[in-house]
């Protein structure tokens, strides 16, 4: 029940974001949600989008490295301390968080929450042991 | 089999007298049409006539690239306009470009050394040669051009870059033989790869690189990645281009084409001829060339020189494979560092690419230095720490090879400069006398 998230390489200098949003624009690929991961040097830019397969061929025809990574998205309610019931359900079974990113959409109430854990598995179980609702690539495409 | 048994399997003597012969020749050639030669003779104290023995070649001035340029462009050709049928430049990336120019016997003679190349890769009439060096002024695309005429092998022109329809070739038209630079191979190699490609589905059988240096590593990597035999050709636009020396599959040196290049070794300090076996400055003397003979021609490669028959019958002379340049050298630190050096520490950082630029700096007293390396499909991971963990392990592999910690940047493929197809290595911003 993982969904596929695209990660790319950038490096830290102008036009850089510009060329892949235009790589994929060409081919229609709408975008979900992204999120920018930098260090001073380069950055990883990850996108959750509507064709992954045409994503990565885009991309990589405009010379771009990319890799595909399995990335868990959950429903949280958009409300304060939303988050925390589902890092609280990580804790008990100390499962580590590598990174997330959210985001909202305006067919749903509640907010989107895109993780990549330490341990995909044992996250999986603890969100299924809490009733989170773990959403599927075919949900993603409805939002 | 040998391609010109007679001329790459000659005795020694034969062999010295015919050079003898042929220097003394070319020696007066240059001494009556050039002007440039007749003055550094004259100022030297010496004639065509004080060459008597091949060690008399000693007594004669070097020529250096710096002569080349102050007689740009055409101030070394030593035959009439109307002989001259095709000219060659370097594309002077480090300063005015370097002119060649051939005479339709010229010409021939580059074909027949490119010849023996591709015998010596197992070339065969019916194989394809897909020649990706780049066609125009650079010598690597005709060069190789001229001798696949003279071999009589299928020509197919395709010229560097567009890696896309080099795949396509690869596959449509079942192409045997690949001829580019061995940078250009590795990444045809990797994009092959990437475009799902297997090489059941390509023909190649062999490879012939050169134009920029190289390494023992990558050549493993080229004949695991292509399933080929990958050679060694070295050559300069000064001297002819392509095809002045080639690699045998015996792989122990590279054989020089010494009935048309005689080559020496100096110590690039002082200039004295030095020992076979001894590393130290190539030099070369054109043999036969009509059109711009050239006399003791500072290349400024380190190599050596190995003498006596090679396993594969042939008994002309052979070099090592060029570890590094006079002028590449850089001091870093005070301490030697040629680039050859980083890119066998990237080979040892499994699935880095090894394209890379060294960037010297000296933002206050002391140098730095930064290597910039292409990120590869399989080194590239999602997260941060894991791209850190790589830069780490190639900064200690640098260290541990030279000595020096070097600041470590992962880049963009192909966003590292290239000119002519070449791989543009190092960037020093000290402005510094190399001296």
């Amino acid at each position: 029940m993982t969904v596929k998230q695209i990660s790319v390489f950038i490096e830290n200098k102008e036009g850089r974001m510009k060329k892949t949003m235009k790589a994929l624009g060409k081919e229609n690929i709408n975008i979900r949600a992204l999120s920018l991961a930098d260090t001073s040097k380069y950055g990883i830019l990850r996108l959750i989008v509507s064709d992954n397969e045409a994503a990565v061929k885009a991309l990589e025809e405009d010379g771009f490295i990319v890799r595909e990574t399995e990335v868990l998205v959950v429903f949280i309610p958009d409300q304060p301390n939303g988050l925390n019931t589902v890092l609280e359900s990580f804790e008990k079974d100390k499962i580590n968080v590598e990174y997330l990113y959210a985001f909202v959409s305006n067919k749903v109430d509640e907010a989107i929450v895109v993780m990549r854990l330490e341990n995909m598995e044992a996250g999986k179980s603890a969100l299924e042991k809490n009733n989170i609702t773990i959403l599927t690539e075919e949900d993603i495409k409805n939002l | 089999m040998v391609w010109n048994e007679k001329a790459e399997c000659m005795e020694k003597e034969e062999k010295e007298q015919m050079q003898l012969e042929r220097l003394q020749n070319t020696v007066k050639k240059a001494y009556e049409n050039v002007p440039f030669y007749t003055k550094k003779f004259d100022e030297a104290g010496i004639t065509p006539d004080d060459i008597k023995t091949l060690k008399d070649i000693e007594k004669i001035p070097f020529t250096t690239k710096e002569d080349l340029r102050d007689t740009y462009p055409f101030g070394l050709f030593a035959v009439p306009d109307d002989e001259i049928v095709e000219i060659h430049s370097s594309s002077g990336t480090t300063g005015k470009p370097v002119v060649s120019g051939y005479t339709e016997k010229d010409l021939d003679i580059w074909g027949e050394v490119i010849a023996r190349a591709i015998n010596m890769a197992n070339g065969k009439k019916h194989d394809r040669i897909q020649n990706a060096y780049g066609y125009g002024l650079f010598t690597g695309g005709f060069g190789i051009h001229h001798g696949a005429s003279k071999f009589g092998a299928t020509l197919i022109p395709i010229s560097a870059g567009n890696t896309k329809r080099q795949i396509e070739i690869l596959k449509d038209f079942q192409s045997t033989i690949l001829t580019c630079t061995p940078s250009y191979a590795l990444y045809l190699a990797e994009s092959l790869e990437k475009a799902g490609v297997s090489l059941d589905e390509i023909n190649l059988k062999s490879g012939i690189f050169g134009a920029e240096m190289w390494t023992e590593a990558m050549r493993k990597q080229l004949e695991e990645k292509l399933g080929i035999l990958a050679l060694n050709i070295y050559g300069l636009t000064e001297v002819m281009g392509p095809g002045v020396a080639i690699e045998c599959p015996e792989k122990n040196g590279l054989h020089i084409n010494d009935d048309h290049f005689y080559p020496e070794i100096i110590d690039p300090k002082t200039g004295a001829s030095l020992e076979e076996g001894e590393t130290g400055e190539l030099v070369f003397t054109t043999l036969t060339r009509d059109g711009m003979p050239i006399l003791r021609y500072r290349t400024k490669d380190l190599t050596s020189l190995i003498k006596g028959k090679c396993d594969c019958g042939r008994t002309t002379v052979r070099m090592t494979r060029i570890t590094g340049r006079t002028d590449d050298m850089l001091k870093i630190k005070g301490v030697k560092v040629f680039p050859s050096q980083i890119e066998k520490a990237l080979l040892n950082v499994e699935g880095t690419s090894g394209n890379y630029q060294i960037i010297v700096t000296r933002p206050d007293l002391l140098d730095e230095v930064e290597v910039k390396v292409e990120v590869s499909r399989e080194v590239f991971s999602d997260e941060i720490r894991k791209l850190e963990l790589i830069e780490k392990k190639i900064t200690s592999a640098i260290r541990s090879e030279i000595g020096i910690r070097a600041e470590v940047t992962l880049c963009e493929p192909e966003s590292l400069p290239r000119s002519e197809g070449k791989a543009v290595r190092v960037i020093d911003k000290r402005g510094l006398d190399k001296g």
